[in-house]
């Protein structure tokens, strides 16, 4: 078949390809200078939305159909915030654009922020990407000058600023809401919706967050159509009026047990064998895989047996995974043992939850603590119910939490529970063959147990007791 | 008109009503659980206990279309058409799930917590939790933190609603509680150096539904199901807050905020909360004396039996009445004393007791108000000596009047919860030869009275107080007055010679004939009270 021909990553082999030199020399800002005379901002919502464009940052929201909720004659101001946080694990696209093609993003910017009427944009930036940090500022800086970004874009009426926010490194931040709280100063505890942030968002403002891929699609959607850009995936399912489709190009981050981890551009629909033989070189070491996490580890598991279902937005969920998530493909091999796998993501969905509702903050430390306790050798079968109990209970899906964490934290558990179920209870028959069936509560593990005493809870090391 | 359904009932919602899943199901009898939600604060929908089905009727169908997922009933709008499904089986299984996901790290603290009894974790766990628990067993006890002088923090106990928090910023203003930390981590906690210290810090711990935040002034007193509450009002100040007085067997252990829309919604300052130790202090005077007639201070114990003659003797020959009345006696008893003193004399001279001003008004971020004016009826005694008197003498005035020898024999009527009568003015009674002096303290003027008559307090008294807003609160006594003292109301009725027990509502329907202030406080005053300008109005349109 015809080798693809990248459209987000034409640009980054050329040298200084973050420089605004070599980006208009490849005919950079012609799409900005084409839409300004050409289209106003209804004309141009109207093509993103007429391309089926999805967002990219994990929930494949309809990009156009997010525009349209803002209020129509709101009197402004009204705000874009560019969700750069990128904390998905397994997930490094959005590094890859920013550091080495940050004007195609900022093109987006402006093209998305001249079709929301936005007039200022925060650039949220997850704090662990200086290098991405130093770039877009840079390029930044060179649009102010060339005059993409300010008072009076190209002699226009249209105006425009854009401040890049650093993030603390927290994994919440990244929810739409958790962003906006954080932009604000606030502890990052994600709004109750409604409101929705299109109609109360930023300081209380209409405000649209989108992710640096998806605005990265817009600037070529803008230069070539949206046909062009429906020319490229998987078209919607025509028995199916709501499918969207899964259109355009899309960023696989592969990464894990292969020969060539590294970020590949293909159309939307790719399967993820396809993907690991043909980009990633094939399983590393000579080995076989095992699973292979198919967006970002909140989707969940695909066993090797899956490994042919197509990476677009329909595919993962058709073999019980949450969806595509961020196409961050980590590819698992044999000598994986699927419970340390299952207790690293309860270790970072623990550590990250924010902690405001109930079952989340105290499903993810349940759920830490069961897989601790099964590592340590004192498992019971019963363990496993409880697990897929709690991972069955958890989310915005069943309605019990304010956001989607909650989601991405019980669906690694369900996958792997049901997926691998023979090698949970191997594990734990095997490590506890003499308390397994046990199904009455048994005592906690918790640090700093002293055997004849009771036992003391050890606070946090950053806790400084008695400090006032 | 809204029609919602809730479990199959339907209930009207008036249009000006903005009522959300769990005032809806109130008014059905059903109570939803929930931690978070407070009516008085930011609806957060954090804690996801009150998680129900909800689903919407459509009017011309007839047919009810439910959601899928769950919903907090804290932020569902009751609608028109909003359909509440509160007893499922998936309703019942999420309130148990998040009822043990909450007492997953809760310490085993029952046993020494204050909280037994009035906690709304045991609560919902009988009502909603798991049969048995599931999670690793965890027996420990919390961790203390101090928060500031009158509230401390059993740091474990939290299940992170956050009203507190909401409340520091809400309705104090002063934001000083904060959450640190994130996830099964966080912790509530004070910005080091700046600790809760604002006037309203005592209501956190109306809010914490656990034993987390608890009352240092409380902590470890009593157990709850020991008390008895009674519907009283505060006499702090002329805001004139409603609350509740906890006792067991006649001792006051405990001041809660009544709710009361129109004067301190959820509220009440720390000054009334934890100002009513000196109803038990030992400084209390309780034996009824009489100064023997001759030189020096010499006493005799008098029986209250006597006490109707003996002061209708002393006072028939005194002259020129005058009396003074306490802004702390109850309307009614007002009422009565200044008919007492007006049928031995038709010309007595009525005074207002001096009233204490302490700076300003203190207005805090949601309105709620701490008045300068610490007394609670000073409104309503006024009211009563200018019906009788046509003009209210002030207390200053009254002293002048001793003072020139005009006043034979005075009544003067303390009650104030510290001594108010110092010797400066006692001093100023000298030309008074019969004084009659009803307090609780043995104050300079005490010492120079020729009858000792002990009082009362709010929390034994039974009658009303008038607010600085015209609003009359009704109230009944909640603990009898330590023995040899006597409540002004039942010794007013007894002087005046009414038959029977005294009646505080009986006496209150004759001043509201008589008086026209008070014309519309006349029949059950609703627990709220009643605003006395009604009549007012109603004046203005007759």
């Amino acid at each position: 078949m015809a080798e693809f021909e990248p459209v987000l990553l034409a640009n980054i082999d050329k040298p200084d390809s973050h420089t605004l030199r070599v980006y208009e020399a490849g005919g950079g800002y012609q799409a900005l200078r084409k839409v300004l005379k050409e289209l106003d901002p209804p004309k141009l919502i109207d093509l993103v939305k007429s391309s089926n464009l999805r967002g990219r940052g994990g929930a494949g929201f309809p990009t156009g159909l997010k525009w349209t909720f803002l209020p129509k004659d709101h009197p402004g101001p009204i705000y874009m915030c560019i969700n750069a946080d990128e904390s998905e694990p397994g997930t490094f696209n959005n590094r890859i654009l920013m550091e080495q093609d940050p004007h195609q993003v900022l093109e987006g910017i402006i093209l998305s922020c001249y079709a929301t009427r936005a007039t200022t944009a925060y650039l949220y930036l997850r704090y662990e990407y200086p290098t991405a940090l130093a770039r877009l500022q840079a390029a930044i800086d060179e649009c102010y000058a060339a005059g993409y970004l300010g008072q009076k874009i190209l002699g226009g009426e249209f105006s425009l600023d854009i401040f890049i926010h650093r993030g603390a490194a927290a994994y919440i931040c990244g929810e739409e809401t958790g962003l906006i709280e954080s932009l604000e100063g606030r502890r990052a505890w994600p709004r109750i919706k409604p409101p929705f942030p299109a109609v109360e968002g930023l300081f209380r403002k209409p405000t649209v967050v989108n992710n640096i891929e998806t605005v990265a699609c817009v600037t070529h959607i803008a230069a070539r159509g949206a046909e062009w850009f429906k020319s490229i995936g998987v078209p919607a399912d025509p028995k199916n009026p709501r499918d969207p489709g899964s259109y355009g190009p899309k960023l696989y981050c592969l990464s894990g047990h292969v020969n060539k981890p590294g970020c590949y551009e293909a159309p939307l629909g790719i399967t993820c064998r396809e993907l690991v033989d043909r980009h990633g070189g094939g399983v590393w070491k000579g080995r076989k895989a095992k699973a292979a996490i198919p967006g970002g580890i909140s989707m969940g598991l695909f066993t090797e047996a899956e490994f042919d279902t197509p990476l677009d937005f329909a595919g993962p969920g058709k073999v019980g995974c949450l969806g595509l998530g961020t196409a961050a493909v980590v590819v698992l091999d044999e000598t994986v043992s699927m419970v340390d796998f299952l207790h690293n993501s309860c270790r970072f969905f623990q550590h990250e939850s924010c902690g405001q509702c109930t079952p989340c903050r105290e499903g993810t430390r349940w759920a830490l603590d069961m897989l601790e306790r099964i590592k340590a050798g004192r498992g019971r079968l019963k363990d496993l119910d409880l697990l897929l109990e709690i991972g069955d209970s958890i989310g915005i899906i069943p309605g019990t939490t304010i956001c989607g964490l909650a989601d991405g934290a019980a669906w690694p558990i369900k996958n792997a529970i049901r997926k691998f179920k023979g090698e949970f209870e191997d594990y734990i028959k095997r490590t506890n063959p003499n308390g397994y069936q046990v199904t009455e509560a048994v005592p906690s593990m918790d640090r700093k147990v002293h055997p004849d005493s009771l036992m003391v809870i050890e606070p946090p090391w950053w806790h400084t007791a008695g400090a006032h | 008109m809204a029609k919602v359904i809730v479990d199959g009932h339907e209930i009207e919602i008036g249009d000006h009503e903005r009522l959300n899943g769990i005032q809806a199901a109130e008014r059905v009898g059903v109570n939803i659980p929930r931690y978070c939600w407070h009516p008085g604060l930011a609806v957060v929908a954090s804690c996801r206990m009150c998680l129900v089905e909800t689903g919407t009727l459509d009017a011309q169908t007839g047919k009810i279309t439910m959601l899928p997922k769950l919903s907090p009933a804290c932020q569902t709008p009751a609608k028109d058409g909003t359909v509440f499904v509160t007893n499922s089986d998936k309703v019942k299984q999420a309130h148990a799930q998040v009822e043990e996901g909450l007492l997953l790290r809760h310490p085993v603290d029952c046993p020494i917590c204050d909280k037994a009894g009035e906690c709304n974790l045991q609560d919902y766990h009988f009502e909603h939790g798991q049969k048995e628990r599931r999670a690793d067993v965890r027996p420990f006890s919390s961790r203390r933190r101090e928060m500031g002088d009158t509230v401390t923090l059993f740091v474990d106990r939290c299940v992170m609603c956050t009203r507190c928090v909401r409340f520091t910023r809400e309705i104090a203003g002063t934001s000083e509680l904060m959450v640190t930390n994130r996830g099964s981590h966080e912790e509530i906690d004070v910005f080091p150096g700046y600790p809760l210290a604002n006037k309203l810090s005592g209501n956190v711990v109306d809010l914490c539904p656990v034993g987390a935040l608890g009352d240092k002034d409380f902590l470890y007193e009593q157990r709850v199901w020991f008390m008895k509450r009674h519907a009283g009002v505060c006499a702090g100040c002329s805001t004139g807050c409603s609350i509740w007085v906890e006792e067991n067997q006649d001792h006051v252990y405990r001041l809660k905020p009544r709710e009361n829309p129109h004067v301190n919604q959820w509220w009440m300052c720390d000054e009334g909360r934890y100002g009513f130790h000196y109803v038990h202090s030992d400084q209390r005077q309780t034996g009824l004396r009489k100064h023997d007639g001759k030189a020096g201070t010499n006493y005799v114990a008098i029986d209250w039996g006597v006490l109707d003659k003996e002061l209708h003797a002393s006072l028939s020959s005194a002259g020129r009445l005058g009396a003074v009345f306490s802004p702390y006696l109850t309307v009614e008893e007002a009422f009565l004393l200044a008919k007492y003193v007006r049928e031995l004399d038709p010309e007595a001279e009525l005074a207002l007791g001096p009233v204490l001003t302490v700076g300003n008004d203190e207005r805090f971020k949601s309105g709620f108000t701490i008045r300068a004016e610490k007394c609670p009826n000073r409104r309503g005694v006024e009211s009563v000596i200018r019906h009788f008197a046509g003009s209210c003498l002030s207390f200053d005035d009254f002293l002048v009047r001793c003072e020139s020898g005009a006043i034979g024999g005075a009544w003067v009527t303390g009650g104030y919860p510290q001594p108010a009568f110092d010797e400066s003015v006692a001093r100023r009674f000298a030309a008074v030869r019969t004084l009659i002096v009803q307090d609780l303290w043995a104050t300079p003027l005490w010492e120079r009275a020729t009858f000792q008559v002990p009082g009362a307090t709010f929390a034994e008294k039974e009658g009303s107080y008038v607010n600085h807003a015209d609003r009359l609160q009704a109230f009944k006594w909640a603990v009898r007055p330590p023995a040899g003292a006597w409540a002004e109301g039942p010794l007013f009725w007894r002087l005046l010679g009414r038959p029977g027990l005294y009646h505080a509502g009986a006496a209150r329907e004759e001043l509201a004939a008589e008086i026209t202030y008070f014309a519309v406080a006349s029949g059950t005053i609703p627990p709220t009270g009643v605003d006395l300008k009604l009549n007012q109005l109603a004046g203005a349109v007759t």
